[in-house]
C-alpha cells in the first residue's frame, strides 16, 4: 500500500528553540555561508514568529515552524517547474525536489504559498575540516538550483536498505523518522503515514485543533499544526494575517 | 563528379572519423589498476565460488564494495608465490597496512543512490546482469576515465553508438530506466537520486 507521509506539529509544545532547523542543516548537508542572511540563506525548515496583533497584555505569539507542506492536490511548484524537476512521488507522498534537473529559473518558488524554497546562491562551502561531517547519503547541490525539504529521502533510503537485507519490501516505521522530529526537544513535531487510519499521527491530524495553513487554496498540504488557542488556528486562514517576523540571531 | 561534391564528401568522412574515431580515443585516460588481481585464479585456486564472499552486504543492508585489506591478509599476510603482483601486494600494501586504491569501474556519480540489497534480495537479480563475467575473468581490464565527466567508462559503456549492445553494457540512467520498465518497477526521482 502507497503511504502518504506527513507532520503534526503541535503548536502549543513549540519552544522555538531552533533545533529542527540545526537537524536540519546537518542532516541535509546546508553549507555554512558567511554571506547568506535570513533572504538568502537556506532553511528548508525554518521558525518563525506569529502574534495575534494586539499590544500589552492582550498580545499573544507563538513560535510556527514552516517547510515544505507537501501538498497532495494540484502541487503549485509541480505545476509550474518547466523542467519537472518536481514530482509529487506515488508511493510516498513526498514531493520531491530534484536539484540538479533544475535550472534556477525560481518560478517554483514565487508558486510555492509557503515560502518554502530556497536558492543556492553560492557554491556550497563549508569550513575547513567540516566537509568530513557532510552526511554521505545526500549529495550536495550546486550554485544556481532550487531546493526544499525532502522529507529527508537518505534516511528513507537507508530504511528501505535495512529492509531489504532482510528480504522485507516494507520499511519498519521507526526506521525512518525525518531528522527535525528526532531533535525536536519537546516532541512538538509529529510524523507518520496520513493514509493509514490507525497510525497515531493520522488520528491527530483529524482532531478539532488541527489545521493546515492555507487549507483553502485546495493544495491538501500533508503538514498539519495543532493548537489550543483559537487565534492560532484563525491566522492559518487569514489572508491578513500579519507578516511572519523571522527572528534574528 | 563536380569538384565540390567531393570536397564535400571528404568533409563529412573526415567529420565523422574525427567524431567516430578520434574523439571517442581523445576522451577518455586510459588507466591501470595498482594490482593485478585476477578473479579466475581466486575462484580456482582459493575455492571462493561466491562473489558475496568477498563483496559483502552489511547487516544493515549497506554494501562493502570493494573487501578492505583485511580481508586479503587473512591469505596474503606473507607472499604466495613469485610473481610481481604479489610482491606489490604484501609489499606496498599489506605490510604497510594501507588500503589498494583501485580503480572502480562501476563507481556512479555522487547522487546516485543505488542499493545492491534491493537488487539483490528483493529483485533477485544477479551479479552478472549488471557486471557482466568479470567475476570470472583472467585479466584485468583498464580503467578508462571520461576526461568530460571523471566518470569511468563502464557508466556510457563501451559503445560509443550504444547500439545492439549487452544488457550488462552501461550504467547510464537510461540504462536503469529500461530495466525498471521491463519488470514495471516504478520508482520516482527520488527513488534512485540523494
Amino acid at each position: 500500500m502507497s503511504a502518504r507521509y506527513g507532520m503534526v506539529i503541535d503548536l502549543d509544545r513549540c519552544i522555538g528553540c531552533g533545533s529542527c532547523m540545526v537537524a536540519c542543516a546537518a542532516e541535509n548537508n546546508v553549507p555554512a555561508l558567511q554571506q547568506a542572511t535570513v533572504r538568502t540563506g537556506l532553511t528548508p525548515i525554518v521558525v518563525r514568529t506569529v502574534s495575534n496583533g494586539q499590544e500589552g497584555a492582550a498580545r499573544r505569539e507563538t513560535f510556527i515552524p514552516i517547510m515544505c507542506m507537501h501538498c497532495e492536490h494540484d502541487t503549485p511548484c509541480v505545476k509550474v517547474c518547466p523542467q519537472q524537476a518536481v514530482e509529487v512521488d506515488r508511493a510516498t507522498g513526498i514531493v520531491m525536489q530534484m536539484p540538479q534537473r533544475c535550472l534556477g529559473c525560481r518560478y517554483c518558488m514565487t508558486a510555492c504559498p509557503y515560502h518554502a524554497r530556497y536558492f543556492n546562491w553560492w557554491d556550497p562551502a563549508w569550513p575547513a575540516g567540516m566537509e568530513k561531517s557532510l552526511n554521505p547519503g545526500i549529495a550536495v547541490r550546486m550554485r544556481g538550483v532550487v531546493e526544499k525539504c525532502n522529507l529527508c529521502h537518505a534516511r528513507l533510503h537507508t530504511a528501505k536498505e535495512k529492509a531489504a537485507a532482510a528480504a522485507k519490501r516494507e520499511i519498519d516505521p521507526t526506521d525512518y523518522v525525518p531528522a527535525c522530529v528526532e531533535a525536536c526537544p519537546t516532541s512538538a513535531i509529529h510524523f507518520g503515514n496520513l493514509a493509514d487510519a490507525n497510525d497515531p499521527v493520522a488520528k491527530e491530524s483529524r482532531s478539532p485543533e488541527a489545521f493546515r495553513l492555507l487549507a483553502r487554496l485546495g493544495t491538501e498540504p500533508k503538514v498539519y499544526y495543532k493548537s489550543k488557542e483559537a487565534w492560532v488556528r484563525d491566522l492559518a486562514e487569514t489572508n491578513s494575517a500579519p507578516r511572519p517576523e523571522v527572528k534574528h540571531g | 563528379m563536380s569538384r565540390n561534391t567531393l570536397v564535400f564528401a571528404f568533409g563529412v568522412s573526415f567529420a565523422l572519423c574525427v567524431g567516430w574515431i578520434v574523439f571517442p580515443r581523445a576522451l577518455y585516460v586510459q588507466k591501470r589498476q595498482p594490482l593485478t588481481f585476477l578473479h579466475k585464479t581466486h575462484a580456482e585456486k582459493s575455492g571462493i565460488a561466491d562473489c558475496g564472499e568477498c563483496h559483502t552486504l552489511r547487516a544493515d543492508g549497506s554494501f562493502a564494495g570493494l573487501p578492505a585489506m583485511e580481508k586479503c591478509t587473512g591469505c596474503h599476510s606473507e607472499k604466495i608465490g613469485d610473481s610481481q603482483a604479489e610482491a606489490t601486494l604484501v609489499n606496498n600494501y599489506i605490510k604497510p597496512g594501507t588500503e589498494t586504491p583501485w580503480l572502480v569501474y562501476s563507481r556512479q556519480p555522487a547522487n546516485v543512490w543505488f542499493s545492491h540489497a534491493i537488487h539483490v534480495k528483493l529483485a533477485g537479480l544477479a551479479c552478472s546482469e549488471c557486471h557482466s563475467t568479470y567475476g570470472e575473468s583472467d585479466q584485468v581490464r583498464t580503467y578508462e576515465l571520461n576526461r568530460i565527466s571523471g566518470y569511468s567508462r563502464d557508466i556510457w559503456g563501451h559503445s560509443m553508438s550504444r547500439l545492439r549492445r549487452a544488457p550488462h553494457e552501461g550504467m547510464k540512467m537510461s540504462d536503469c530506466e529500461s530495466c525498471h520498465q521491463r519488470h514495471q518497477v516504478e520508482v520516482g526521482c527520488l527513488g534512485c537520486h540523494e
